[in-house]
């Protein structure tokens, strides 16, 4: 018996570390078994990832065109040529003129292979406005007119993945800029609204209710329609995400107001107000601490509403304009049937915003169930 | 219950001024106004319009009055006369092109609500009743695809199979030959086979996070004694299941037509621009674009008040179903 150790003691212990273990790690272990929340967050990861460091990551300048490549169709990556390993390559493009149409057709010419190269040398560019350098990750080795087109191209013969990662750094952004701004508005209202309460609250609670009953996307048009077309896009940019915020606060205030209700009257609060402390104090060193894992639950859930938003303006042309590159920009190449039928690769945006989308209402959903660990 | 009804009605009164005024704001927000556009559309015709002029015609419409007065004319006049003012873009008074196209959007946006029931409320009965079962599985899976999609998304998609494997042409409300041509009965079966479009892809949505809370509530209200009693009194499973639960889960549906409403109506907008429909989405989108303000304002003056009217409308419906609220 003396090797093995008490299973009594064992199970004590367990128990022991269960008790005392701090509420942010009883919240990481329950927000664990969510694996849908988990894999969210990997996925969230890597897409910030990819948005920081676009200029490296994509494989082309998003805004060189070529006249010879437009509407060039996603090319396959292959490993074999004439049943001989060759490690990934892609084909060579063949143009041909479709005598009928006169529409420019692409398809793969089986003698030129084209290995694809990683860390390869190819359009320079300024990284995060700092360094000059021409290093991405990859690229294939060629004449100058041979390029890889993994996701083909557009109209202009842009590479449309290089387009999609410049354009998730706008998107991705949009959101969290926005979410800010609405959590400022929607904090601030909502702890008021809580705090205050009486006529306070009945104003805030009319008047969040009176935001939500408008309907969002032609209040959205509206007030981004009188933002002239002139100004500068990154000041377009940040009114935009106002805009958003403005009508995207009222969830969170929720939220917070419904939490300082419940908390009002727990003993800690009263504690801390017989100890002396000023109503200020009690409000951002007890109560806010006290909420923030539904804070940031709420958040989470907020950030894709933020980046519909900015896509479906986008998309209608009122949102960012060109030369910016956004998702919703994007996907306004893929507006009417006629694009769709020639190019369906252009939808390649739209899954980039579906996936984020999803991954940030799993995430959400996993961090709310977390939220309250000491809950069965 | 009477009395409940008039005050809630009468509380509604305020939140449409406060809606007037946030549209009139929206108005006035584009730099300019009526006259410096028609100014502008004069020289490109090669006239020249001097500033005197341009001072009496900015008189002759009242827009050199302060801005509440403006505000006044242009509300009493709709309240009043049901006039929306001149549309710059087409000539034309806004109340000629605006009933059509609401009434049109309001059609969509019914059925689709109706469509969002007729899916979430025996899909989430079924997943609640059969938790962890294959197609509860199957169903939470197409649940959240249908939430994480965007209308516009799945509307361009849906055009895109159609075109590409059915040779299905979707968007727009006919096809060619039966656009212009009398009402029939194969007319009318063109338009329902070109209407299920945007009310599916408006419905996918809203059934997605209806069903949702639907089942939530359900698993919360299977779980309660009543129900055991009621299968111990020897009632068959469908009869306690749609008798009482049911009944109950059903409450926040009726509180959210409110909020269903509004987004609705968003989606039809965006929906209608890329599938062509001739609803309100495309006009408002182009009255925008070309500020056309007093045709945009209409638009979204009389959308938010159909939600209002919307909301109200839910509220008394969830008095009736739930006495509770009415005597809380």
């Amino acid at each position: 018996m003396s090797t093995l150790s008490d299973p009594q003691t064992e199970d004590n212990t367990a128990q022991l570390t269960v008790d005392t273990a701090k509420p942010l790690t009883l919240m990481w272990w329950r927000f664990k078994q969510h694996r849908l929340a988990l894999w969210s967050l990997y996925v969230i990861g890597f897409l910030y990832f990819v948005a920081a460091f676009a200029e490296f990551l994509a494989p082309y300048d998003p805004f060189k065109h070529s006249r010879l490549h437009a509407f060039v169709p996603p090319q396959q990556v292959h490993l074999f040529h004439e049943g001989e390993f060759k490690g990934p390559f892609v084909y060579g493009l063949d143009r041909e003129r479709d005598p009928e149409t006169a529409r420019l057709t692409f398809s793969e010419d089986t003698d030129k292979v084209y290995p694809i190269k990683f860390f390869h040398r190819g359009d320079s560019y300024k990284f995060w406005g700092l360094w000059e350098t021409n290093l991405h990750l990859f690229g294939i080795e060629g004449g100058r007119r041979d390029r890889i087109y993994l996701l083909g191209t557009d109209a202009l013969g842009r590479d449309l993945l290089s387009r999609i990662i410049y354009g998730g750094r706008v998107t991705l952004s949009v959101g969290l800029i926005g979410v800010f701004f609405s959590f400022v508005i929607g904090i601030t209202l909502g702890s008021v609204a809580g705090l205050i309460g009486g006529r306070v609250d009945a104003a805030i609670q009319r008047l969040a209710e009176f935001v939500r009953s408008i309907p969002t996307i032609p209040l959205w048009l509206g007030l981004a329609a009188a933002l002239p077309v002139a100004w500068d896009p990154i000041f377009v940019y940040l009114l935009i995400t106002v805009i958003l915020a403005l009508i995207g606060w009222t969830n969170l205030a929720r939220v917070v107001r419904g939490h300082f209700l419940t908390i009002r009257n727990q003993d800690f609060v009263l504690a801390a107000q017989l100890s002396g402390a000023k109503p200020r104090r009690v409000v951002t060193r007890h109560m806010l601490p006290s909420m923030t894992s539904y804070v940031i639950a709420a958040i989470t859930l907020a950030i894709p509403e933020m980046i519909l938003g900015e896509t479906a303006l986008s998309f209608l042309g009122l949102g960012l304009r060109p030369p910016v590159v956004s998702w919703g920009v994007l996907l306004q190449d893929a507006q009417n049937l006629r694009s769709i039928a020639l190019a369906p690769w252009m939808l390649a945006p739209g899954a980039a915003i579906v996936t984020t989308i999803l991954a940030f209402n799993f995430l959400g959903d996993g961090l709310r169930d977390a939220a309250d660990p000491y809950q069965q | 219950m009477a009395w409940f009804i008039v005050k809630r009605i009468l509380w509604s009164v305020p939140t449409m001024i406060l809606i007037s005024i946030a549209t009139f704001i929206i108005i006035q927000l584009p730099p300019g106004d009526y006259v410096t556009a028609y100014i502008a559309e004069l020289e490109e015709l090669g006239e020249k319009i001097t500033a005197q002029e341009a001072a009496e015609l900015r008189a002759s419409f009242g827009l050199d009055k302060p801005l509440i007065v403006q505000y006044w004319n242009w509300i009493s006049k709709i309240v009043f006369h049901g006039d929306f003012g001149l549309s710059l873009d087409w000539k034309l008074p806004v109340s000629d092109l605006l009933w059509d196209r609401i009434a049109l959007t309001l059609m969509i946006s019914t059925l689709s609500l109706i469509l969002t029931w007729a899916i979430a409320i025996p899909i989430g009965v079924y997943s609640a009743t059969r938790q962890y079962s294959i197609f509860d599985y199957v169903f939470t899976v197409l649940g959240f695809l249908g939430r994480g999609i965007p209308d516009f998304l799945l509307a361009l998609v849906l055009m895109w199979l159609g075109f590409a494997y059915f040779n299905f042409h979707v968007g727009g409300l006919f096809s060619p030959e039966y656009a212009d041509a009398p009402w029939s009965f194969a007319r009318f079966w063109d338009l329902l086979a070109h209407l299920w479009v945007p009310v599916v892809v408006l419905a996918t949505g809203g059934a997605a996070g209806l069903l949702r809370v639907m089942r939530a509530n359900m698993l919360e209200e299977l779980g309660k004694p009543y129900v055991e009693t009621a299968y111990a009194q020897g009632m068959s499973e469908r009869e306690v299941v749609w008798r009482y639960p049911v009944r109950v889960a059903l409450n926040p549906f009726f509180s959210t037509v409110g909020w269903a409403l509004p987004a609705l109506i968003s989606g039809d907008v965006i929906t209608a621009v890329v599938l062509n429909l001739p609803t309100t989405g495309p006009l408002l989108l182009r009255a925008l674009l070309n500020q056309d303000m007093y045709m945009a304002g209409g638009f979204i003056l009389i959308l938010s008040l159909f939600t209002i009217i919307g909301t109200l409308l839910s509220d008394i419906l969830l008095t009736l179903t739930d006495p509770r609220i009415r005597h809380a």
